[in-house]
């Protein structure tokens, strides 16, 4: 097994800065915007850009909830293990919200699918974005695409993106693994 | 440890506290799920259920059935009262009729002890068993264990005494097994013709006063009395088991603690248990309810999650 950097810290942090300032162009004061990170990897990257957020640019109150996609996902039954759910903590109801889905990674494109009907059992959103911190490119099983990415990558199918956050793993790191 | 070491919930005594804890765990998440604006999610949506109620049933059927829609698995209802059984088919030839229309999973509540197991002998379908005589009811054990779990904390450790008619009483030997491998230590209370003989083999202590059986315990479950169950008459008569088994207010606030009042349904208010205890704060008897739904949906979940898929 080898792994390549994909991105160190520096343009880990470079990149956050970046969506973060993106995401002010279009939301503005945020007063009509919720975060919705995406279980069980998406949720440190939508903590990270709400502290972001909060101290760099002094927007206070974004609303962040976590979602589980886990009872809405495509491949139950397809796969040896049962899958297994992780916490949904969305205290707030969506209705006539603008909606950012926050994942690490983007790939198949299949979570999100499933995030897509998951985040209706809270309500019909005004509209719905996606924020990625790493999208893999040209492997998409479903036409969907990212509103705001942090790098686009080029990976072939058995290669393995990993994101490392301080939080968790005790570094911030992209990395590009191998078999 | 992520998915159950079982194809089948036959009983809690063939299933081990990694599972119970497994399904506690799911249905944490699917209490989550039932609380939401819109209470269903689409997992089962490929699967067939078959609810075979060979025996009456109002909640534990209303229950299951709700967890199957909420997992949006279609569902067929059988009851036997309207049913060929009538006419002498026999409990294999049933089932095997209604298998044979694609149905993947079958619960089932049935007269008889060890229907469930003898049926997961010879169909090809993951069976639940929703009680079967005076044997198992899996499902409701699980969910009087999560209930004690959501109000205390934990099961580990605490005191449990289950008050009634043990004899008659599969509520009661799944509470048994599920408290047992939880770490909780359980006592019986009632009249002797009501405890079963062999019950102190189960490592089970007998407690023939109620209000030293409340001195030492965390939880009561308050068991219904089972007339219909009942051929002979197993004490003089209900004004006497009242009195003697039977929990009202004036003895609960004489406790110096707090303990947590539980029933499995339906209530005789009156009889083992009065009004004012029963809608009481310490009694949990709604929440029971409320968590059999979750518990249910859990419990679905992750056997029909090792339901193989035909190759096609």
């Amino acid at each position: 097994m080898s792994q390549k950097v994909l991105l160190n810290a520096t343009e880990v942090h470079i990149a956050l800065q970046r969506l973060a300032c993106q995401l002010i162009e279009n939301h503005d004061t945020f007063e009509n915007t919720v975060f919705i990170g995406i279980q069980p990897r998406g949720i440190f990257l939508a903590e990270r850009l709400k502290h972001l957020l909060e101290t760099d640019y002094k927007i206070k109150d974004v609303q962040l909830g976590y979602l589980d996609i886990t009872f809405y996902r495509d491949d139950f039954r397809r796969s040896d293990k049962t899958l297994e759910a992780n916490t949904t903590n969305i205290n707030f109801i969506v209705e006539n919200k603008k909606v950012v889905f926050i994942d690490d990674v983007l790939y198949t494109g299949r979570s999100i699918r499933s995030a897509l009907t998951a985040i209706q059992s809270f309500g019909r959103p005004d509209e719905i974005e996606l924020l990625t911190l790493i999208d893999r490119r040209f492997s998409r099983h479903l036409p969907i695409q990212p509103d705001y990415r942090g790098r686009q990558v080029d990976a072939i199918g058995e290669e393995k993106v990993k994101v490392c956050w301080v939080e968790n793993e005790g570094e911030d790191a992209v990395y590009l693994v191998s078999e | 440890m992520s998915e159950l070491s079982v194809n089948h919930l036959l009983g809690i005594k063939y299933i081990t506290e990694e599972d119970i804890q497994l399904i506690f765990e799911t249905a944490d998440r699917f209490k989550e799920v039932i609380n939401r604006p819109i209470k269903k999610v689409p997992s089962l949506r490929d699967i067939t259920i078959a609810n075979l109620f060979f025996e009456n049933s109002t909640r534990t059927r209303l229950s299951f059935e709700l967890a199957e829609k909420r997992l949006s698995a279609d569902v067929i209802n059988f009851s036997a009262s309207s049913s060929s059984v009538k006419k002498g088919e026999t409990l294999i030839d049933t089932v095997n009729n209604i298998l044979s229309m694609k149905v993947d999973m079958v619960v089932m509540r049935h007269p008889n002890p060890g229907a469930g197991v003898f049926l997961s002998k010879h169909i090809n379908a993951s069976i639940v068993n929703a009680g079967d005589g005076a044997h198992e009811h899996p499902t409701q054990a699980l969910l009087d264990a999560y209930s004690i779990r959501e109000r205390l904390g934990d099961v580990s450790g605490k005191n449990v005494v289950i008050v009634g008619d043990i004899l008659h009483s599969r509520v009661a030997l799944s509470n048994i097994f599920a408290l047992q491998k939880l770490g909780a230590r359980v006592k019986v209370c009632g009249p002797q013709t009501l405890i079963p003989k062999y019950i102190e083999s189960l490592g089970v202590q007998v407690e023939g006063n109620l209000r030293k059986a409340l001195e030492w315990c965390d939880v009561a479950n308050m068991l219904r009395v089972q007339n219909e169950r009942m051929d002979i008459s197993y004490f003089p008569s209900t004004r006497e088991y009242t009195q003697q088994y039977g929990l009202n207010k004036a003895l609960l606030d004489s406790l110096d603690k707090e303990i947590v009042v539980m029933h499995p349904g339906p209530i005789n208010r009156g009889v083992e248990i009065t009004s004012d205890v029963a809608d009481s704060k310490q009694a949990i008897i709604l929440d029971q309810v409320q968590n059999g739904v979750a518990v249910r949906m859990a419990v679905l979940y992750l056997l029909a999650s090792k339901i193989k898929r035909d190759e096609d």
